[in-house]
């Protein structure tokens, strides 16, 4: 019998810090046995349980995308007991992935459309992934027009800043890259909070789908400046975050509601959350 | 498939002589309270009780179970790798258990055995197990089984019941597991038309005896949010102490954590019950806890036996109607007040 | 005790008519047989479900932690030594507070009745002075009620409240010459190996639910410390170890502050005795501090004053 709680081993084979405040790294792991890399196939939404053997797992979002091979990465704050513990590992060291876990973003619907892609502060792991993704040659002509508004607290806060500075040379997908303020002069792009700007850049809903990831308060007030721009709840798309365990449905901590949002989610659209009791 | 009937002696001598081939658990009193033991030289059944206090679930869903274990010490070729913890899932027979905590099993069942995941530790032990059903001759007056789809002889979910009938028990065979434990058994003779209308007596007094009702017929077409946002669970969560007791007898609950365990370099990670009602359930690392309020998690609790359960799987409520949880809530919340509630909001 | 009954609706209705309190926490009779649930009632309407008998175990001055309203309150004298206690650590204020005092004559063992009627199952339970009734299916019993009180209540001092604002009814005598500590005297007479002994066959059955914890009005810290993950305390799975270490850290976190009240026994679901651990540092706060837990407001408990003439010198 398969054990869904069994991972495979990887080692780390590269961490790079991402921000100025040293809390974000993210960690490319290589698998031990190459045949777990075929098992490991995902596709961008999913997640992860990284598993660090003494301290425990922890979900994490996967932050590579299913055409980068040869590896997987993932982009960890660092807040408590395994994410501490993770951020002081070091490259060629031990340890195990489980999954992939949970849904993903609607492709198959998204398919022919514009794609809106709204990202704050570190919750920009699994966007990155969509954008490598949608931007592989096979991939990107199965969509319209790719736009992304991405904001953090300042520029050194921002992720993945070499691949920010090369989506904005191509034409093939319009970035607005934008922080809440800096004091930078050299400083090229927006200033102004992530709703701000989304009601400046976005002007049509038009044959378009939103996803939308950031921390609470930015979804808040994003919310209701897409459905100004007429989104209609099943075309806004969020992952959720919840505490999770055992990333399977199993353990029944992260319900909202019936659904599980590991197993379920945590992808969800707007228009199947406002069905769901208000506890997330 | 074939019904024998065994004096009580007989039964007794015959499930010790199982032991050979399987592990057997029966009730035992244990101070003041039944618990379910594997049968050894020493043990003194005793099928002459209600039910136990803690539900036999931990007999396929130990409260504390190794997953894996691993070494972290850093010379070691297999360093954080983890390993299958050995177990024995050898088979197993558990003697004398009630209908209610034989459908307890059933319940759960849908969340351990999906068609998506298999826990595999719950499938394999529960695979394992033949469920030896006991029918209540003398239901307790917080046993309100029959409301929530069983009954004091229900047979689903069980392998084999047994009748008392006095001095005798009558065994009746209802799967194949069933019939292949009772023939390993010892003496016993086919049972008579007699003995078997007696049964069918015992049976039907049993049902009558049943004094707690409840209705749950409304619980699926209501609204979860109109359920979610009543107005009564501020009220009916003050006495809670948030113990968990409710959870953790509870037959049909089946929520745990992970925990890894390190001694030395030797690491374990180790499964153990957890319940929704506990604020570390739902805590995230930043602080923020969608169930940080108390009505919150007593909510919970009953939104997910009376409601999400039964949206989910169409198929009843989350809740065996044991009545554990009605005796022993220290503050005396009582889910047959809260059915009532919520199938009349 | 059920003459209290009337009394306290009455003096509930009255509290919440003429604004008072804005609440007035009680009790309510329970569904099954000996358990209450506590109630907080906002409205005089609701006076009637209110009820007080001999199974009213439970310490009320748990659901007062950190509440802002005006709160109407009853108290024996265990509940109402824990009110002090949550005064004098600011969990409560005494302006927020009505109490109203129930003078308490001890409350039942529901453990020792069941046993009294070989654990068969009790359908139904009277009670008058000194008597309590209880019948099941095939059985009647009448029991005298001073021969089942909780083991606590058997040896209580305090049985009047220590602080009111009102009385239920006059003032009950309180028990002369009661030995609270010969079962704790049993244990220290022991020899090390036989203590360990007792000590793992107390705790054999835990289940480390911590409804004895909870059940607490003492532990209201925001993360108890079998909660904290950074570091972590004590393990998560049953371990013996680890239950011993929670309860021998739980009791020493309660040390001249338990009043003996016996919720944690009351609400045990396995019927573990841990009140053996608290009764031990309750005699030493005693014997060494002529200490006893909760009697006056303006005294600080001994393990939260420094005094320069203190004559023990191990801290320094
Ligand atoms: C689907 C999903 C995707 C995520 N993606 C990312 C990501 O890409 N990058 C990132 O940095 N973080 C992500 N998180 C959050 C991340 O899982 C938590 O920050 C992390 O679990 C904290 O673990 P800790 O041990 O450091 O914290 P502690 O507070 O010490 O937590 C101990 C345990 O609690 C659980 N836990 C605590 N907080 C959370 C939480 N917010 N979510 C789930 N479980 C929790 C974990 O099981 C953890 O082992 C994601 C969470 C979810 C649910
Ligand atoms: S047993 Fe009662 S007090 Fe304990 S958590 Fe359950 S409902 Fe709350
Ligand atoms: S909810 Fe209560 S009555 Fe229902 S199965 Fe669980 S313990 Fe028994
Ligand atoms: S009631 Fe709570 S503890 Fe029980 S299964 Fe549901 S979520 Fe888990
Ligand atoms: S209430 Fe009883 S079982 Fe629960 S932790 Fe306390 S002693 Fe253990
Ligand atoms: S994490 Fe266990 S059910 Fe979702």
């Amino acid at each position: 019998m398969d054990n869904p709680y069994l991972p495979y081993p990887v080692r780390i084979e590269e961490i790079i810090t991402e921000t100025e405040d040293k809390n974000l790294k993210t960690f490319k792991f290589v698998f031990l046995n190459p045949e777990d890399e075929e098992k490991f196939s995902y596709i961008p939404g999913q997640f992860a349980e990284l598993s660090v053997p003494g301290k425990g797992e922890i979900p994490i979002g996967i932050a590579s995308s299913p055409t980068e091979k040869g590896f997987v990465s993932f982009t960890v704050n660092k807040v408590g007991l395994v994410t501490t513990h993770l951020h002081n590992m070091k490259v060629g060291e031990i340890m195990g992935i489980r999954g992939p876990l949970g849904n993903w973003y609607p492709w198959e619907e998204m398919e022919g459309k514009n794609v809106v892609i709204i990202g704050g502060g570190f919750a920009f792991t699994t966007l990155r992934s969509s954008i490598v993704y949608m931007l592989h040659p096979d991939n990107r002509p199965k969509f319209e027009d790719i736009i992304v508004v991405y904001g953090a607290r300042s520029p050194g806060m921002l992720l993945y800043k070499d691949e920010l500075a090369a989506w904005e040379q191509r034409d093939d997908i319009q970035m607005h890259i934008t922080v809440d303020a800096t004091d930078d002069p050299d400083w090229k792009y927006n200033v102004g909070f992530v709703p701000t700007i989304t009601e400046q850049k976005i002007t049509s809903s038009e044959n378009a789908i939103a996803i939308v990831c950031g921390p609470p308060i930015m979804i808040k007030f994003t919310q209701p400046v897409l459905e100004k721009l007429g989104f209609p709840p099943e075309r806004i798309i969020l992952s959720l975050e919840m505490r999770m365990k055992c990333g399977i449905g199993m353990c029944g901590r992260c319900n909202i509601g019936d659904q599980y949002v590991c197993k379920d989610g945590p992808v969800f659209s707007l228009a199947q959350l406002k069905k769901m009791p208000p506890e997330y | 498939m074939e019904n024998k009937v065994f004096s009580k002696d007989e039964w007794l001598e015959g499930i010790k002589a199982l032991q050979s081939e399987y592990k057997v658990f029966v009730p035992v009193k244990a101070g003041d309270f039944h618990k379910f033991v594997r049968l050894e030289e020493q043990t003194i059944p005793d099928l002459d009780y209600q039910n136990t206090r803690l539900s036999p679930k931990s007999l396929v869903y130990p409260e504390s179970e190794r997953m894996f274990e691993f070494s972290t010490d850093e010379n070691d070729p297999d360093y954080n790798i983890l390993k299958e913890a050995q177990k024995d899932f050898g088979p197993q027979a558990i003697i004398g258990l009630r209908p209610c905590d034989a459908h307890g099993f059933l319940i759960v069942k849908r969340n351990f055995d999906n068609p998506e995941y298999k826990d595999p530790w719950w499938v394999r032990r529960y695979e394992a197990s033949t469920l030896v059903g006991l029918g209540c001759n003398e239901p307790c007056g917080t046993c309100f089984c029959s409301s929530v789809g069983g009954g004091p002889f229900d047979e689903e979910g069980l392998d084999v019941l047994l009748f008392d009938l006095e001095d005798q028990y009558l065994a009746k065979a209802l799967t194949e597991k069933g019939s292949t434990l009772l023939a390993k058994l010892d003496g016993g003779s086919e049972a008579s038309d007699k003995e078997l209308s007696k049964a069918e007596e015992v049976k039907k007094a049993a049902q009558e005896k049943i004094s707690s009702k409840v209705d749950t017929s409304k619980l699926a077409d209501k609204d979860v949010l109109e359920l979610f946002n009543a107005p009564f669970w501020e009220d009916l969560a003050f006495a809670c102490i948030n113990c968990g007791t409710c959870t953790f007898l509870c037959p049909t609950c089946w929520c745990f954590d992970i925990q890894d365990e390190v001694y030395q370099k030797i690491g374990d990670r180790i499964r153990n019950w957890d319940a929704c009602m506990f604020p570390l359930f739902t805590l995230h690392g930043s602080g923020h806890n969608p169930r940080s309020e108390k009505f919150q998690r007593v909510r919970q609790r009953f939104m997910h036996k009376l409601k999400y359960y039964v949206d989910k799987y169409g198929n009843g409520v989350q809740c065996s109607g044991c009545g554990r949880c009605v005796q022993f809530c220290p503050v005396n919340i009582d889910i047959r007040h809260v059915i009532e509630l919520m199938n009349s909001h | 005790m059920l003459e209290y009954v009337d009394k306290i609706r009455e003096t509930a209705r009255k509290l919440l008519d003429s604004g008072t309190v804005e609440v007035f926490i009680g009790y309510k009779k329970g569904s099954v047989p000996m358990m209450n649930e506590p109630v907080l009632i906002k409205d005089p309407d609701q006076a009637d479900i209110l009820w007080w008998d001999s199974n009213c175990a439970l310490n009320l001055c748990n659901y007062l932690t950190k509440r802002k309203e005006k709160i109407g309150i009853l108290a024996t004298g265990c509940n109402s030594r824990n009110i002090v206690t949550h005064i004098i650590e600011n969990q409560i204020s005494r302006e927020q507070l009505y109490i109203v005092g129930v003078p308490c004559k001890g409350m039942l063992d529901h453990r020792a009745i069941k046993r009294a009627v070989d654990n068969k199952e009790i359908l139904e339970v009277s009670e008058d002075a000194d008597t309590i009734t209880v019948k099941g299916r095939d059985f009647e019993k009448t029991l005298e009620k001073k021969e089942f009180l909780q083991s606590n209540c058997a040896v209580c001092r305090h049985r009047n409240p220590v602080l009111y604002d009102e009385l239920v009814a006059d003032l009950v005598e309180e028990q002369e010459g009661v030995d609270p500590y010969k079962d704790v005297r049993a244990v220290e007479s022991m020899d090390p190996d036989k203590k360990w002994a007792f000590f793992t066959r107390t705790i054999a059955n835990c289940i480390r639910c911590y409804a004895c914890r909870n059940a607490c009005p003492l532990c209201y810290c925001p993360t108890c410390f079998v909660d904290e993950s950074r570091p972590q305390w004590v393990g998560k799975s049953i371990d013996p170890t680890d239950t011993m270490t929670f309860h021998f850290l739980r009791a020493y976190h309660c040390a001249g502050r338990c009043t003996d009240c016996g919720a944690c026994e009351r609400v045990c679901p396995v019927g573990i005795p841990m009140r053996q651990f608290t009764k031990k540092l309750n005699k030493d706060a005693e014997e060494l501090f002529s200490w006893e837990a909760g009697l006056a407001l303006d005294q600080r408990p001994p393990l939260d004053v420094y005094r320069p003439d203190d004559y023990n010198d191990f801290i320094l």
